[in-house]
């Protein structure tokens, strides 16, 4: 905190008063209901609700469709995670290297970090698309009868592809700069000592990328479990039936569509533990990081 | 030193053509007309059609979403876009001066209180979110696409970091020469933090723009869709339909994505100095 501050008894609250005002009618008040709801069983007509303690919870932590879902989040989560990363790692190291074009390429890799998920998800399910996708006829070249959104695993290839994609502008971004940070005189060091560029990148640069990385990882695991709403949804258009669909996506359709409030909050809840461990988890390493800087 | 090799290039060549080809042929595929689309699937080649389907998709009204025209949700996207980056700005700017340069008794209280929000995104609270909207009569208004978003400490930590490395000095010297509390605020903090406005600005710009679910759940007449809701429109329309408008879905998509591409592009090194120098 400064050294210096103001001191007056109304003024701090007048400035904090728009922000707090929205943040308690947007977020407290909404948050507490969900919490609320989770306890109760809604009349799906709207003749009030009774108490059922925790039924919601047991409801759908016992239910078999929600294990099946939870599980392909886990996996859509990981894989999502790991792609993007890799391959934004992979780009960023190359960017770094080359002398000439470099910022050229910067731009060519980042600009669709601007483009919406949904947008990413039509484009996708067009490329995916059994009528005009030019994707199909490479499949079919190895024998591959792809059907999106008929076949389960074609519909996930097609959702990781999508959310990849998109992701890696965003991951490209931080490792590049995070790259750019490292001292010349480092790598310098490390060039005359070692001669594998391969070995210099493990013991070298990789520990030097470790914070970098790591935040990013939490990022990813965010916008893979939160942010890909959009390209689910474009991708399955409503459609569940059989289609994977990811734990947010489920709160959004058994609450919206299916009028399911009790259950929907309940998956709201656990949902939030999640991300609270998570945040939890960011927030313990960022204040590490930043002391040992 | 390291020598660069043929083989950076490529792989980066390839990571280029990977990132720019998809968008390159849906807006190549957007300048054909339709029946073409279907016949012959995505294409790799100019059209011809470009005028007539950019004319169509941005002027006329009906086609796939009734009424709202193609002006309109750029219009509509283009509100929620800026009307988002600047009440962000405003709220968090005011927030974080009141907790950085106030020595108040309910300081850190109220810094919980507001640094809770980031670990609960909106996505999580979506249901009761609406219902909260929908008793405060906000549904179908641009406030109510808007003011929800704002319920969010991003924007107040990216400033509470900034101002806490502005030097102390600063505040000393304003304070000799008698300024108060709004005149240090207005005349010496905002003016210095400009690089960093121009920075959230660009950021929140985009995600403002980007908004999906929550325009879509709380907007259901026409007038307020946004060009990134409309997707979902155009997908609904489809089901169902002999030979779907490709072609117009195609040039919205494009629509779509011109502005916030433009934004970031354009002022790529704000914006990337805004988001890894203060995203943390």
């Amino acid at each position: 905190m400064k050294r210096v501050q103001f001191s007056s008894a109304s003024l701090p609250y007048l400035y904090l008063l728009p922000q707090l005002a929205i943040i308690v009618v947007f977020f407290y008040w909404p948050s507490v209901q969900a919490i609320q709801s989770s306890f109760y069983l809604e009349d799906p007509f709207g003749f009030g609700s009774t108490f059922v303690g925790l039924d919601n919870y047991t409801d759908v932590l016992e239910s078999s469709s929600y294990g099946e879902i939870a599980r392909f989040t886990v996996v859509f989560t990981l894989l999502v995670t790991f792609l993007s990363l890799s391959l934004a790692l992979l780009f960023a190291v190359k960017a770094d290297a080359v002398l000439k074009g470099s910022s050229t390429y910067k731009t060519l890799l980042m600009w669709v970090y601007a483009i919406a998920p949904p947008v990413a998800g039509l484009m996708g399910v067009m490329f995916f698309d059994m009528h005009i996708g030019p994707f199909l006829e490479v499949a079919r070249l190895v024998g591959w009868d792809f059907r999106i959104g008929l076949n389960y695993f074609d519909t996930a290839f097609a959702m990781v592809v999508i959310s990849v994609w998109k992701q890696i502008p965003y991951n490209f971004i931080f490792f590049l700069s995070g790259l750019q940070a490292i001292p010349k005189s480092l790598r310098e060091a490390g060039a005359i000592d070692c001669r594998s560029g391969f070995r210099r990148f493990w013991t070298i640069t990789l520990p030097l990328l470790a914070p970098t990385a790591f935040f990013l990882l939490i990022i990813n695991m965010t916008y893979a479990l939160f942010d890909t709403f959009g390209i689910i949804d474009v991708v399955v258009k409503d459609k569940a039936a059989n289609n994977p669909i990811t734990l947010v996506y489920k709160v959004y359709m058994d609450g919206f569509r299916g009028g399911d409030l009790g259950g929907s909050s309940a998956q709201s809840v656990i949902l939030m533990f999640v991300v609270f461990v998570l945040t939890i988890f960011q927030f313990r390493f960022i204040e590490r990081r930043v002391h040992y800087n | 030193m390291y020598r660069t090799r043929l083989s950076d290039h490529l792989i980066l060549i390839l990571g280029s053509f990977m990132m720019i080809g998809p968008v390159a042929v849906i807006f190549l595929t957007s300048t054909h007309d339709a029946v073409e689309v279907h016949r012959h699937g995505l294409m790799a080649t100019w059209g011809g059609h470009f005028t007539d389907t950019y004319r169509k998709v941005l002027f006329e009204s009906g086609g796939f979403t009734g009424q709202a025209t193609g002006l309109r949700m750029l219009m509509n996207s283009m509100i929620l876009g800026i009307g988002f980056a600047v009440g962000k700005i405003v709220l968090s700017m005011m927030a974080a001066y009141a907790i950085v340069y106030f020595r108040f008794r309910m300081g850190t209280f109220f810094f919980w209180v507001i640094f809770t929000t980031l670990l609960l995104p909106l996505e999580v609270r979506i249901v009761p979110s609406y219902e909260v909207v929908q008793k405060l009569g906000m549904l179908n208004t641009y406030s109510g696409m808007i003011v929800p978003l704002l319920a969010s400490a991003t924007g107040t930590f990216y400033f509470r970091q900034f101002f806490k490395s502005v030097p102390d000095e600063l505040l000393e010297a304003a304070r000799i020469d008698g300024a108060g509390p709004w005149k240090f605020f207005i005349d010496i903090l905002v003016p210095i933090s400009k690089t960093m406005i121009a920075a959230i600005f660009i950021i929140m710009f985009v995600y403002g723009w980007n908004q999906y679910l929550w325009p879509m759940m709380m907007t259901s007449d026409e007038v307020y869709f946004t060009l990134v809701r409309g997707i979902k429109q155009i997908l609904l329309v489809w089901v169902g339909s002999q030979i779907p408008d490709y072609n117009e879905a195609f040039a919205l998509a494009v629509l779509a994505m011109l502005p916030p591409v433009i934004v970031v592009v354009v002022f790529q090194s704000w914006f990337i100095k805004g988001l890894t120098e203060s995203d943390k």
